[in-house]
């Protein structure tokens, strides 16, 4: 697996290891032993691969070209600082809850990768599988989520529907008695629930420098160099690169990054908040979602609620949201939970959605030989990071779809052939 | 302890209140911080991490130590700021995170191993065992975490949520504040003025500076007192703007009872505010930062201007041997306000070498304080001087690294503030909030005549841009004084200097991260946690980055600040939320035979907004299954009434009406004759089905269109769309009835019986045939009626105006019952169209083409319609998609389950082997067993293949034959008998 | 947020529904083609920048906008009515 490593060689020294050792041997001496977790190299001319993006994606995909594929000769391009899109401003939610074709492989897939994730990437990401618990308010909604779980089952991986007193015996918090929307049972899913979001990006950019590729941040790609329909390299606010291939993985600026190489993406951005309250003891042990408010809570490890609900529903670039969402996923937090009323909000954010036609995303090559693109995660990219990166790097380096992403294709909505509608909400960018 | 002659709170009045069980006592206008330090209560909380001894740190809702849990049972209220609860009689509050006991906690065991438990440190460990995270380290992590602990019940407190209109906000009712509201107010302008203090006046109220010649204090009651006498001006104390939002509104939380020992009756606790300002003022002050060095947390260090508002507000000095620490000339009145009011200054220690003392203390230039000692709280510092070191013995530290300006909100838009050299801080970037400006001490000018001019001018600004006018206002005179820093973010030295208190973040801790290479100020604040904590950095932000920007030799401007969010202090989910609790979160839509259905027993479920009826029970029944076949039985046999109001009624009208028609819907509708009906199916544009229903024809140019219940919004919208922005020439006009007209289905045998002795003119089967309509006369009132049936019996549906609701619902059940007969409910109906392969929303669940639901020959080939050209994507088309068939068990098992999903048979029921899925399944009585829809591959050329039903969640498999969709009567004979 | 609608004058964003960008005003014959109709119902500008957009007015007169607003800054720029923009 660890081809990669060698490349690196003396010029990077020995990677360090953490560990609880390690942990405990640095604290006696003082904590001065801990180096960068990854270098800040100037870039060079020429790479073979040139990522567009350095969030959780694009740092995922460099891990994985260099662990899986030996392709080190790989630079990341950030405009910002590492994973300052949305794996660092997510709800942090990991699942592999899907109903459709496409994507209940690629999210089954995904859930494996996190499970041995901290082991491949020697980085606890505090991936907590507390489980995730969808609540059911009626009949219809119970037949739709039993099709979902047997979905599931059938790919290989965990559901069960719970009734009232399973959801009461799991989440006592919930106000069974008289919500708008009486909670009647709920799906299951133990192996969904959390991870520490910034350590995920951090973990892949500490892996993916130490097997050789490069990380550079405060890096804007300018222009995308084509000739005659080849890609040929990026021009950068830190000068020209030259590259054998391409791969857009800028969820939030998507669609002006391929604009640079005089392409229109099936994407519209939307803006879609979440939020935190103060810390406290713990009182929710579950991802609980509440379809009927479009609502979903966990509670971190440091305490805090964290929270969230539908897009604020217009385009936005802004990365923040106005009143009216904010006022209504409190609504369905005390509709559902009122216990949690005297929990003050203490941070509101928002991140920028790259909005698919079906809410599904796209990986696939484009009309340009060696550019590549990975968008339209809508707001689900984060629990796909490991395998987005895996099966994006399957995509650069062979050239063809890995097995889980042959759906994901960008003409699909022109053809119709491969359409993942799981909201069943149609073409219009923000219903999914 | 209370000093004599100080203060502006109430001491001929005594209030007791309790803190951890004891009982103390204090005055009106106290806080809960002012009361504990005049008890001489200097431990109030412990940290998050280490759970380290802490005491009242600010003055202000920055506070990020002094948290306390207030009230119990359903009213517990934890994280609350002493300094900021205003104290009442009886008040009970309680120390957070420490057990057993504030003195005692045994968590702080964590401070011992600190040195293991630095920056980051979780994510370099705890990864082996695996199966260790969920059940062992994470457990322990979060027991550790947190703050104060929610109530056991449920909040049974109310809240509110109200709107606020104004021309000129003005957000902060200091000099600046009052200054700009006063001003705006003399334009005739609409003018709010926020305070987040339950007095006005800000620091005002905590100096001892003049205005107009009069004690600032005096001043600001003078200025309040007018303001409350204008018309146009609304004060708003205890109300804090929490957020600035696009189009100059703004989010504020008014604390309309918390400083009650209880809510009033009719009132509530708290008033979530969205106020919509033409212009606003920003005002809102600065916060003063503390200095880092060794064991800078001890309780009784204090910043500075907190020291003095304990002392010039509550009369209180938190020390009897008071010291001073700072790099900046403000803190000197510290000092001198209380060396005044005969509190004993020990020494002042100014980091700074050219500087004056400014009153009879001991002052120690160019020296800094790196040390503190003492158990439960600060007894002694030690000092280091250019000539080397010493001890002075004090029980309180004021110190003060100079003041940050309170720009928050000015970023809540994503605008950045601008670092200014002069005041070693950042202040607010002009224009970053349209319409906002901002004035005073959050502006950087930190005088109070500079304050004042500043409001002056702020108003000014808003009154020209609104268009108004304004002659001169007078601007008091006041202390000009230079404010004069000398930036010292951190002593240098050894031990654990701390930088955020709350999440105890030290100076080593930032080192660390920058030398992990975590050099970006969002990953330094990522790592350490720095300025995550509830204050959100209000006291640390600053300082932390100028450390930052020291370890990566790089410029303060250029490390930048993290980015500032709403809300600007915590808001209560319950505010936010006010209204929702119970089954306050959405409407709750009845329709007209609401009474007389609860009152027949029947169980409501929600169909979207809507309540149905489940079914009608009986007497005898156990289940409601019997109740379900009975009631279809009433169908089958004699007759059913059914409230069918809440499917979507459109009324249509215009000479181009049948264009619209024939434009939304596949099949044709202009040749649809004058008193009759259709059926029709709707496609979305990207040609999956959007809605089916029946439109009838009452006119040349009328009709009247019906929806499902679920889509009829959607619909309606729909057809705004087409009408409006697609085809605006059309002539036709569209409005939604559904709530003017109550319809009712009358199924059965006997349905033309049952509505014969209701109609003024009977009708026959020549009359009104199956999928005719019309006008009709109920009983003298002027009705509708549709011959259309959804059950597949000789149905009609029957509609009079809403208010005739009521009454025709119980004289149709109780003329069904005297046939035989009765009401039903929805499961009865979804038997009932189950057993006739009518599809609903389950079937046409919006990934569905005409052709899967086995329509698509009813595609209009003669004319253009929404949906037609995407429809014929190849995909669209192409074989292998799922199709609508009907499903029989056939296998041991002879129950069928919604959801199950449909396999090969004789494979393994994974994923390879998925052949389609069941969406919905009924026990027919009529046929005696059950039957299914579902959508299986290529379905409808399979009919009479056996496949495997397997419902891994329910643990129920059994063999289905695929069938034609329609079960029962599939000639159609009964329904037009 | 607040627009501007030109009937009922300015309102809270929470009185409209959001359809998306104002393409959806054109649309294609039916045999404009595959790539016309991918264009209309899918591919975005998607800017950075202002964008024309369509708004409905379903929580007051049931209006539907062409919206010109700025989507970095939020700003709204001109508000007309859909049946205006057509005419």
């Amino acid at each position: 697996m660890a081809r990669g490593r060698s490349c690196v060689g003396d010029e990077m020294g020995v990677r360090m290891r953490f560990s609880g050792l390690r942990v405990l041997k640095e604290g006696l001496t003082g904590n001065k032993g801990w180096g960068p977790h990854w270098r800040s190299p100037e870039p060079k001319a020429e790479y073979d691969i040139v990522l567009i993006g350095g969030g959780g994606h694009g740092l995922a995909t460099a891990h994985y070209l260099a662990k899986v594929h030996g392709l080190t000769n790989v630079a990341v391009l950030e405009k910002g600082y590492l994973g300052g899109g949305n794996v660092g401003r997510n709800t942090t939610i990991v699942r592999a809850n899907y109903m459709l074709p496409g994507n209940s492989e690629f999210y089954s897939h995904s859930l494996k990768l996190w499970e041995g994730l901290e082991e491949d990437l020697n980085y606890n990401v505090m991936h907590s599988q507390r489980g995730i618990i969808n609540l059911v308010h009626s009949d219809g909604q119970r037949d739709a989520f039993v099709r979902r779980g047997n979905m599931m089952v059938g790919q290989g991986d965990d559901a069960e529907m719970l009734d009232t007193d399973g959801v009461r015996k799991l989440l006592p918090m919930i106000d069974f008695d008289q919500t708008r929307f009486p909670v009647f049972g709920g799906l299951y899913h133990r192996r969904g629930g959390t991870a520490r979001h910034d350590a995920v990006a951090w973990g892949f950019a500490r892996s993916a420098s130490d097997l050789g590729v490069d990380l550079i941040q405060q890096c804007e790609v300018t222009g995308i160099d084509v000739i005659n329909g080849v890609v040929k390299g990026v021009q950068t606010t830190r000068g020209p690169i030259r590259a054998k291939k391409v791969g857009m993985v800028a969820a939030g600026r998507s669609s002006q990054v391929a604009a640079m190489a005089g392409m229109r993406l099936p994407i519209e951005s939307h803006v879609l908040q979440a939020f935190v309250t103060e810390g406290l003891k713990p009182c929710l042990d579950h991802v609980v979602t509440y379809g009927m408010g479009h609502f979903y809570i966990s509670q971190s490890d440091k305490g805090g609620l964290v929270f969230g609900g539908d897009l604020d529903m217009y385009s936005s670039y802004a990365a923040r949201g106005n009143l009216p969402l904010v006022e209504h996923v409190a609504e369905a937090a005390m509709t559902l939970m009122p216990q949690i009323g005297k929990a003050r909000m203490l941070r509101s954010w928002g991140g920028i959605m790259d909005m698919s036609p079906d809410g599904s995303f796209i990986m696939d090559r484009t009309d340009i030989e060696g550019l590549f693109v990975n968008t339209g995660w809508c707001y689900g990219g984060f629990k796909a990071t490991p395998a987005s990166g895996h099966t994006f790097a399957h995509l650069l380096a062979t050239g063809n779809p890995h097995p889980t992403t042959v759906r994901h294709r960008l003409d699909r909505f022109r053809t119709g052939r491969g359409i993942m509608d799981e909201e069943s909400t149609g073409s219009q960018h923000n219903l999914h | 302890m209370r000093v004599a002659g100080k203060g502006r709170i109430d001491r001929s009045q005594t209030l007791s209140f309790a803190f951890d069980g004891n009982s103390y006592r204090g005055h009106p206008g106290d806080t809960l911080a002012s009361a504990l330090l005049a008890n001489d209560i200097r431990m109030v909380g412990r940290s998050f991490k280490y759970h380290r001894p802490r005491g009242i740190l600010t003055a202000g809702s920055e506070e990020p130590n002094a948290l306390v849990t207030v009230g119990r049972g359903p009213a517990t209220d934890p994280n609350v700021r002493a300094t900021v609860q205003e104290l009442y009689q009886g008040l009970s509050a309680r120390s957070q995170n420490a057990w057993p006991s504030l003195a005692f906690d045994l968590m702080s065991v964590n401070d011992l191993a600190a040195p293991f438990l630095g920056a980051g440190f979780y994510y370099k460990t705890f990864m082996w065992p695996r199966a260790f995270w969920e059940k062992l380290y994470e457990p322990v992590i979060r027991r550790a975490a947190g703050l104060g602990a929610l109530g056991p019940e449920k909040d049974a407190d109310h809240y509110d949520k109200a709107y606020a209109f104004c021309d000129v906000l003005v957000i902060g009712a200091g000099p600046a504040g009052l200054m700009a509201a006063w001003t705006a107010a003399q334009s005739g302008l609409q003018v709010i003025l926020a305070d987040e203090d339950s007095v006005m006046g800000g620091r005002l109220n905590a100096e001892t500076l003049e205005v107009d010649g009069q004690p600032g204090a005096d001043w600001a009651v003078d200025m309040v007192a007018k303001l409350s006498q204008m018309d146009n001006v609304r004060l708003m104390p205890r109300t804090t703007v929490t957020g600035a939002y696009d189009g100059g509104t703004f989010g504020a939380l008014e604390r309309v009872s918390h400083h009650m020992a209880a809510v009033p009756k009719g009132g509530g606790k708290e008033t979530f505010w969205r106020i919509v300002a033409g212009r606003s003022v920003l005002a809102a002050g600065a916060i003063e930062r503390p200095i880092a060095f060794q064991n800078n947390d001890r309780p009784g260090i204090m910043t500075a201007g907190a020291v003095r508002a304990y002392l010039n507000r509550w009369g209180v000095s938190p020390g009897k041997a008071v010291t001073v620490f700072a790099n900046n000339d403000d803190a000197h009145r510290t000092a001198t306000d209380l060396q005044e009011a005969g509190v004993h200054i020990a020494a002042v220690i100014d980091s700074r070498n050219d500087v004056q003392a400014k009153g009879d203390y001991k002052l120690l230039t160019g020296a800094m304080v790196d040390g503190s000692s003492g158990r439960g709280g600060l007894s002694a510092i030690s000092i280091r001087t250019a000539s080397g070191s010493e001890k002075i013995m004090t029980d309180c530290l004021a110190m003060s690294g100079g003041w940050n300006p309170t720009v928050h909100m000015t970023c809540h838009m994503n605008g950045r503030p601008t670092w200014n050299e002069a005041i070693a801080s950042f202040v607010p970037t002009h224009g970053a909030i349209p319409g906002m400006e901002t004035a005073g001490a959050c502006n950087g000018a930190f005088s109070t005549a500079a304050c004042l001019a500043e409001g002056e001018k702020a108003a000014r600004a808003c009154i020209e841009a609104l268009g108004g006018s304004v002659g001169d206002v007078a601007i008091p005179a006041a202390e000009d004084g230079f404010y004069a820093i000398g930036p010292l973010w951190a002593v240098p030295g050894k031990g654990r200097a701390w930088i955020d208190f709350q999440n105890d973040v030290s100076v080593k801790d930032i080192k660390q991260a920058a030398r992990e290479n975590f050099t970006s100020v969002e990953h330094m604040k990522r790592y350490t946690t720095q300025g995550m904590a509830t204050d959100q950095g209000k006291n640390s932000n600053v300082a932390a980055l100028a450390l930052l920007a020291d370890a990566t030799g790089r410029g303060i401007p250029e490390t930048g600040t993290t980015t500032f969010r709403p809300p600007f202090s915590p808001v209560a989910l319950a505010a936010l939320g006010a209204g929702a609790q119970g089954t306050g979160f959405a409407p709750e839509r009845r329709t007209t035979s609401d009474a007389a259905t609860r009152a027949a027993g029947a169980p409501m479920i929600e169909a979207g907004l809507w309540y149905r009826p489940s079914y009608f029970p009986q007497a005898g029944e156990k289940t409601w299954r019997q109740s379900c076949d009975r009631e279809v039985g009433y169908v089958r046999e004699a007759v059913g009434v059914c409230d069918v109001s809440t499917l979507g009624k459109i009324d249509i009208q215009g000479p181009d009406a049948a264009k619209l028609l024939d434009f939304v819907y596949i099949n044709m509708f202009s040749t649809l004759k004058e008193g009759r009906v259709r059926y029709g199916l709707m496609l979305r544009e990207d040609g999956f089905v959007m809605d089916d229903g029946t439109t009838a024809r009452m006119g040349p140019n009328h009709y009247v269109m019906t929806t499902t219940t679920a889509a009829a919004g959607q619909v309606m919208r729909h057809l705004e769309f087409v009408t409006q922005a697609l085809h605006p020439e059309w002539d036709v006009r569209i409005v939604s009835v559904t709530e003017q007209w109550a319809q009712f289905a009358v199924a059965g045998p006997k349905a033309r019986d049952l509505l014969n002795d209701l109609l003024d003119a009977p009708i026959d089967n020549d009359s009104w045939p199956f999928m005719a309509c019309g006008p009709v006369s109920v009983q003298g009132v002027e009705g509708r009626l549709f011959r259309i049936s959804f059950s597949g019996e000789h149905a009609y549906e029957v509609a009079v105006p809403a208010r005739y609701g009521d009454s025709l619902f119980r004289t149709l059940k109780a003329r069904a019952e005297a046939m035989d007969g009765g009401a039903y409910g929805m499961e009865a109906l979804n038997v009932l169209r189950i057993e006739k392969g009518f599809i609903t929303h389950a079937e046409i669940h919006g990934r569905v083409t005409a052709g899967d639901v086995g329509m698509g020959r009813m595609m209009s080939q003669k004319k253009d319609f929404v949906g037609k050209t995407m429809a014929a994507r190849p995909g669209l088309t192409d074989d292998g998609r799922e199709q609508l068939v009907g499903l029989k068990p056939v296998g041991a098992v002879k129950q069928l389950t919604a959801g199950a999903h449909i396999y090969s048979d004789g494979e393994e029921p994974v994923r390879a082997h998925d052949q389609g899925y069941v969406t919905s399944v009924g026990f027919s009585p009529t046929l005696g067993h059950f039957i299914g829809l579902g959508f299986v591959q290529d379905g409808l050329m399979r009919r009479g293949e056996v496949l495997n039903m397997v419902d891994h969640l329910r643990g129920i498999q059994t063999r289905v034959e695929l069938c034609d969709p329609v079960f029962f009567d599939p000639e159609g004979g009964r329904t037009r008998g | 947020m607040r627009l501007s609608c030109p009937i009922c004058g300015t309102r809270d964003v929470r009185e409209f529904y959001y359809q998306g960008a104002a393409v959806m005003l054109v649309r294609p014959a039916p045999d404009a083609g595959e790539a016309a109709w991918d264009a209309y119902l899918h591919l975005r500008e998607n800017p950075a920048g202002d964008l024309e957009e369509l708004w409905s007015h379903d929580g007051g007169c049931g209006a539907w906008l062409k919206v010109t607003r700025n989507t970095v800054t939020h700003e709204v720029k001109k508000a007309v009515l859909a049946t205006e923009v057509k005419r």
